[in-house]
């Protein structure tokens, strides 16, 4: 237990480094927020009005401190496009976007290992290779353009795939009472087996175009994590052992390519929260990312910094996650923390 | 008296990019039951690949040219990998050199052990757990019950190795093979084990075979000695007959560099030249180039083995003596 | 020896690996398109028709044209320099950026080391593409602020790189020699340590590439920096998207495959380059 709070007190260099980034992004740069804000018609006077009122005319510091105290209240300030507290509107949206990230996961969690295993049981081999071609042709492809294929040739062409409407056609289902704001769980919950089957399908491609790109790095270090531990010393103590290969290849071999395959999920949680907000652009998808695209268009400036916050926050308490499992996984790990 | 091990002939290739190695070359070596038969030589003589081809756990270039290893009646070069994974573990195992690389990581060690029992010993599942610290506890092994719950990193090097004895003994195999059990460990660690393993050898009746480049040590811990030079066995003896009268101008210059108490570094004197390089084509004695006794016939063929007495036989045209 | 060494290399490189070839003849492709896009496109890109809308790829039009009548061979060709330019500008400034902040971590240690360590770490602990966003947002939507916040995101990849070779180069006997031969902290560093950490930071640089077309792109497609109707890849790509339902591909796919084509010379390249300067790095 003393690991997990010395992983939690460390985080938090991380959490106020973050605020001041978004602080500084939405208070110390360049343009003058109360001259937006004021509008168009806007003359000096009412200008300095809002600046006083958005307490603009303060000094840095000051602001901070504001700042601060909004944000342990909750308050990220409220949004144009919406008028909205900002926080609800998150709220409301990250649901969706949390159940889309979760679904790329696991379709690259399921692929890549799985392959990664694969094409390191049979190096130099045609599997081998085919995996590790198919893998860099699949790095090179942004995610919006393969989610605009897939779209094309799902529904277009082959008519398997539902409407890239969003999260539910609404004309034809109605979504489910929220309870934890993911469609695919909540209408399990409301035992509404059509909805949580159209739910679902909404999900299949933006979910496949997503984990594409996270595919890549994860299928690549497995690989890389399965050669080095099927050819290393203790691979080769159970072989001498007798023990079967099912036993080798798992519990010897795999559990211990696990390590180096936690830790690059960080990197892929950082591709799939951004890539995300590509992805809710190309299917209608009613998440975060959505919301802070048309904040971005519309010059929403606390919208904005309110979703790079949140974002950062979910970044940090991914690694955090990743961190917690990486010390089941290896012993070592928490020895030496 | 049948022979527990038995290598006749072999010969193995390594088929890699820059051209066909051929690490061993008409290799013959027999071990009786209860018997430990040190291999010694320089390290790329081939006896770390003799020791992983009688386990039947080559790399995948190895190529088989001829011969035989035949152990406790099976042909390890024929039987089916189902059938070598039976034999593993159970009636042949095997220690490394660096432990702590040679058990898994983050697994608890006890577990290591139950891997073990468990694929080979036929026991119920509860008592598992109990014979596992009982292996732990034969190796001398103090505290077994707490050891079992250790990680390897947790154990010093010493201890991973007893650790290693312990799963290979787990079984009470017929042969075993120790590949430079004590190199990086230091000189009382050392004794420890070398004691640990002739200890287990004598009451299990098991027979051991060391691999090592120290001849001084084989000297200490061996009943016989094969010395291995680029790919062949050039002299086998009794330990005791091969130090004090070797017959075979490698040996002799392996116990010249070999240090003694006796000896002071002066006295110490280093091999001249290097090993072949195994893809080129050979001389039939791939020591006659760095020999000192060389002349014109022992560039015929074939090299013979010579019996100079009924145990002690030399692979040299030239010996040093009979 | 080093010589031959290099020598073999570079035959490994394309010899064995034929797939370099093929990424530096896409790359010859592209740069020209940058170079002579405008002069090499056979229409101007941004000339609209309104008889020829959405014509399907044909003879005069081999990439067909879009919603208002553009040839999209044109806009794919004229938009090489724009995308290829934030790329490599980006890259650049964070190669560069990265370099100097890196290195004077790496030798000084101490209380520079820290706090330039603790602002990559910072930017470090955002989804990079978010920050991106929050950059642009903040910044201004224009086209230099996407080359900013792309350089800005990549910054700590090189920072952390070239700390790391400073770090392991300055304890080594040749730079130990230098500056007991009275070479000032800065000499030392330009003129002993800099130019061994080159090469493997080029290898970074050019795996990079890729990554920071996609995301130039990628803020692009939002409808972020490029206005229409300039033409760029992403924002043609995100144009097209609504010709999809009706069954328009070309007006998609075509600046889509000009990315991927582009993204993946860019990666081929890099793992030929790693292969050249580092051959025991291969995998």
């Amino acid at each position: 237990m003393g690991f997990v709070g010395k992983r939690l007190l460390g985080t938090i260099p991380s959490l106020i480094g973050v605020v001041i980034v978004t602080f500084l992004l939405s208070h110390a740069l360049p343009g003058d927020p109360a001259a937006y804000f004021a509008g168009p018609a806007a003359n000096a006077a009412s200008i300095a009005g809002v600046r006083a009122k958005l307490g603009l005319d303060q000094s840095l510091p000051v602001q901070f401190m504001h700042y601060i105290v909004d944000l342990a209240h909750g308050n990220l300030g409220n949004a144009l496009t919406t008028g909205q507290p900002v926080l609800t509107d998150l709220i409301d949206r990250l649901p969706a976007s949390l159940e889309l990230t979760f679904f790329a996961l696991v379709f690259a969690v399921a692929l890549g290992i799985p392959m990664g295993v694969w094409a390191a049981t049979k190096p130099d081999s045609l599997a081998d290779h085919i995996c590790r071609a198919s893998v860099s042709v699949a790095a090179a492809f942004p995610t919006f353009f393969v989610g605009l294929i897939l779209v094309y040739i799902f529904y277009f062409l082959l008519g398997l795939a539902p409407e890239p409407v969003g999260r539910l056609n609404e004309i034809l289902y109605t979504a489910p009472p929220r309870v934890t704001g993911a469609y695919t769980i909540d209408s399990l919950i409301a035992g509404d087996w059509n909805t949580f089957r159209a739910s679902l399908a909404q999900l299949v491609l933006p979910a496949i175009s997503l984990g594409l790109f996270a595919l890549a790095p994860i299928a690549r270090i497995t690989r890389a994590a399965m050669v080095q531990s099927l050819g290393s010393d203790f691979t080769r103590t159970a072989r001498a052992a007798g023990l079967p290969r099912g036993k080798i290849l798992v519990t010897y071999a795999f559990r211990n390519a696990l390590l180096p395959v936690a830790n690059v999920l960080g990197m892929v949680f950082s591709f799939l929260l951004g890539s995300n907000v590509l992805i809710e652009q190309v299917f209608g998808w009613q998440g975060i990312g959505a919301y802070a695209v048309s904040a971005v268009l519309a010059s929403d400036y606390a919208a904005v910094q309110g979703f790079v916050l949140m974002m950062a926050v979910l970044y940090i308490l991914l690694n955090l996650i990743v961190d917690l499992l990486a010390t089941v996984i290896d012993p070592r790990v928490r020895f030496e923390a | 008296m049948t022979a527990q091990l038995s290598v006749e002939d072999f010969s193995l290739v390594f088929r890699t990019r820059h051209g066909t190695v051929r690490a061993l070359e008409d290799v013959s070596l027999s071990v009786e039951r209860g018997e430990i038969v040190g291999v010694v030589g320089e390290s790329g003589s081939g006896k770390s690949v003799l020791a992983y081809a009688v386990m039947g756990l080559q790399d995948a270039a190895a190529r088989v040219q001829g011969g035989r290893i035949r152990f406790a009646g099976l042909d390890m070069l024929t039987a089916s990998e189902g059938a070598l994974a039976g034999v593993r573990g159970r009636e042949l195992a095997m220690i490394f050199q660096s432990p702590r690389t040679a058990l898994n990581p983050i697994r608890k060690v006890g577990r290591q052990i139950e891997d073990i029992l468990r694929q080979h010993a036929n026991l119920p599942g509860r008592d598992l757990r109990d014979q596992a610290i009982a292996a732990l506890a034969r190796v001398r092994i103090p505290d077994p019950q707490r050891r079992y719950e250790a990680y390897p990193f947790e154990l010093s090097g010493g201890m991973c190795q007893r650790v290693m004895i312990a799963m290979a003994l787990a079984c009470s195999p017929f042969l075993l093979i120790a590949d430079e059990p004590t190199t990086g460990l230091d000189v009382t660690t050392q004794a420890v084990i070398m004691d640990l393993i002739r200890d287990m050898s004598r009451e299990a009746r098991m027979s051991t075979l060391l691999i090592t480049h120290d001849l001084g040590l084989a000297g200490e811990y061996c009943d016989r000695i094969a010395v291995m030079h680029a790919g062949h066995v050039v002299e086998i003896a009794p330990a005791a007959e091969l130090l004090s009268r070797p017959a075979h101008p490698y040996t002799q210059q392996l116990l010249a560099a070999t240090p003694t108490p006796r000896s002071t570094v002066e006295g110490l004197v280093s091999i001249p030249g290097q090993l072949p390089d195994l893809r080129h084509d050979l001389p039939p004695c791939r020591f006659s180039a760095r020999c000192a006794r060389h002349s014109p016939i022992c560039d015929e063929k074939p090299l013979p083995w010579t019996s100079l007495t009924p145990t002690h036989s030399v692979r040299c045209r030239v010996p040093l003596w009979g | 020896m080093r010589a031959t060494t290099l020598t073999r290399n570079i035959g490994h490189a394309f010899g064995e690996n034929r797939l370099t070839l093929v990424a530096v003849a896409i790359l010859l492709l592209l740069l020209l398109c940058a170079a002579f896009g405008t002069v090499l496109a056979p229409y101007n890109p941004l000339m609209t028709d309104g008889t020829a809308k959405l014509v399907a790829p044909c003879m005069a039009h081999p990439f067909g044209t879009d919603a208002l009548g553009r040839d999209i061979l044109s806009r794919v060709v004229v938009a090489a320099r724009l995308d290829l330019g934030m790329a490599i500008s980006a890259v650049v400034l964070s190669f560069a950026g990265g370099l100097a902040l890196g290195s004077a971590a790496g030798y000084f240690g101490g209380w520079t080391d820290r706090v330039i360590g603790r602002v990559m770490d910072t930017i470090m602990a955002f989804p990079l593409f978010v920050l991106a966003m929050g950059i642009v947002a903040a910044l201004g939507n224009s086209v230099l602020n996407i080359v900013i916040a792309t350089m800005i995101i990549n910054l700590p990849f090189y920072c952390r790189f070239a700390r790391g070779e400073v770090n392991v180069r300055r304890e080594m006997g040749y730079i130990e020699a230098a500056r007991m031969g009275g070479n000032r902290a800065l000499q030392v560093l330009t003129n002993h340590i800099v130019p061994n950490i080159l090469p493997p930071m080029m290898v970074q640089a050019s795996l990079n590439m890729g990554w920071a077309i996609l995301n130039a792109a990628g803020l692009s497609f939002i409808g972020l920096g490029v206005r229409p109707p300039t033409p760029e890849w992403g924002i043609m790509v995100s144009e097209g998207a609504s010709n999809i339902i009706s069954g328009e591909w070309w007006t998609f796919v075509f600046p889509g495959a000009a990315l991927v084509l582009a993204v993946f010379c860019f990666n081929l390249l890099g793992d030929g380059l790693r292969d050249l300067l580092d051959p025991r790095r291969r995998i």
